[in-house]
């Protein structure tokens, strides 16, 4: 078992754009209350922000969950679908298969994926078609 | 030090809430109407100009901790997005200037730019 302080774990609907930002916004408040420092916690809030969207945007519906452990933050987005057919394709800057509504909001430019990875200290993506995608994301805090 | 209060002056602004955060800092500025790009390029004690209105700006401010966002082209967002504003405590600001303007008037004043990106 791992030694967890914390383990939340926050429903994402699809296409739920008017919610976008909850469970982010939940996970920035109780690690701030927590006294994450404030530059880590930026990069742990876009990153989840990032990962939220994208479950909202992309997936049939998903979870987003937040661990804590003395050591780190793991953020986990973990959806039931369609998968992505091409990881690396996905991974570059400016690559968005995003509708129309995504991108009328400001959001499905192609910097998701990308930049995920640049916020967080540990990324992995792994995903199925037909099965869904999980990222995981480690954020170290001491 | 170059404060909310003096972005005021320089764009001609209206305050539209968060009057009690006119002294804060202001250390950069990015200019986009793209959330995915400001998402990727923003630091700290930033300010947002857009020309984007809807309630996401806000989420949006809140995740990177951009304490002031300013609507160019004189736009006015909806009361919605204006007591979303004041939940996650952003001091927004409405300009006549349009956008190009708006960001070269502040970089002018010597506001830097947010051309690094974020992460580690």
């Amino acid at each position: 078992m791992a030694d967890y302080i914390i383990r939340d774990s926050y429903p994402v609907q699809t296409a739920a754009y008017e919610s976008a930002g909850d469970a982010s916004a939940s996970i920035k408040r109780k690690l701030k209350q927590l006294g994450i420092d404030s530059a880590i916690l930026r990069r742990i809030a876009v990153a989840s922000y990032e990962a939220e969207l994208n479950l909202i945007i992309h997936s049939q519906g998903g979870e987003l969950i937040m661990e804590m452990t003395p050591q780190c933050i793991n953020l986990i987005s973990k959806d039931v679908g369609p998968g992505i057919a091409d990881i690396s394709q996905a991974l570059k800057e400016g690559y968005s298969t995003a509708s129309e509504e995504a991108r009328d909001l400001g959001f499905g430019a192609g910097m998701g994926l990308p930049n995920m990875k640049r916020n967080a200290d540990q990324f992995d993506i792994s995903s199925k078609l037909g099965e869904g995608t999980t990222i995981q994301m480690g954020f170290k805090i001491s | 030090m170059i404060t909310i209060r003096d972005l005021i002056r320089i764009l001609d602004a209206k305050v539209l809430c968060g009057e009690d955060k006119l002294d804060e800092e202001v250390r950069s500025a990015c200019g986009s109407d793209l959330m995915s790009d400001v998402l990727a390029f923003v630091k700290d004690k930033a300010l947002l100009i857009t020309g984007l209105t809807n309630v996401h700006v806000m989420r949006t401010a809140e995740m990177l901790d951009i304490h002031c966002v300013v609507f160019a082209r004189g736009k006015i967002p909806s009361d919605e997005v204006l007591e979303e504003a004041n939940e996650v405590g952003v001091c927004v600001l409405s300009t006549e200037h349009t956008s190009y303007v708006a960001c070269g008037l502040l970089y002018a004043a010597g506001i830097p730019g947010t051309s690094k990106r974020t992460g580690a």
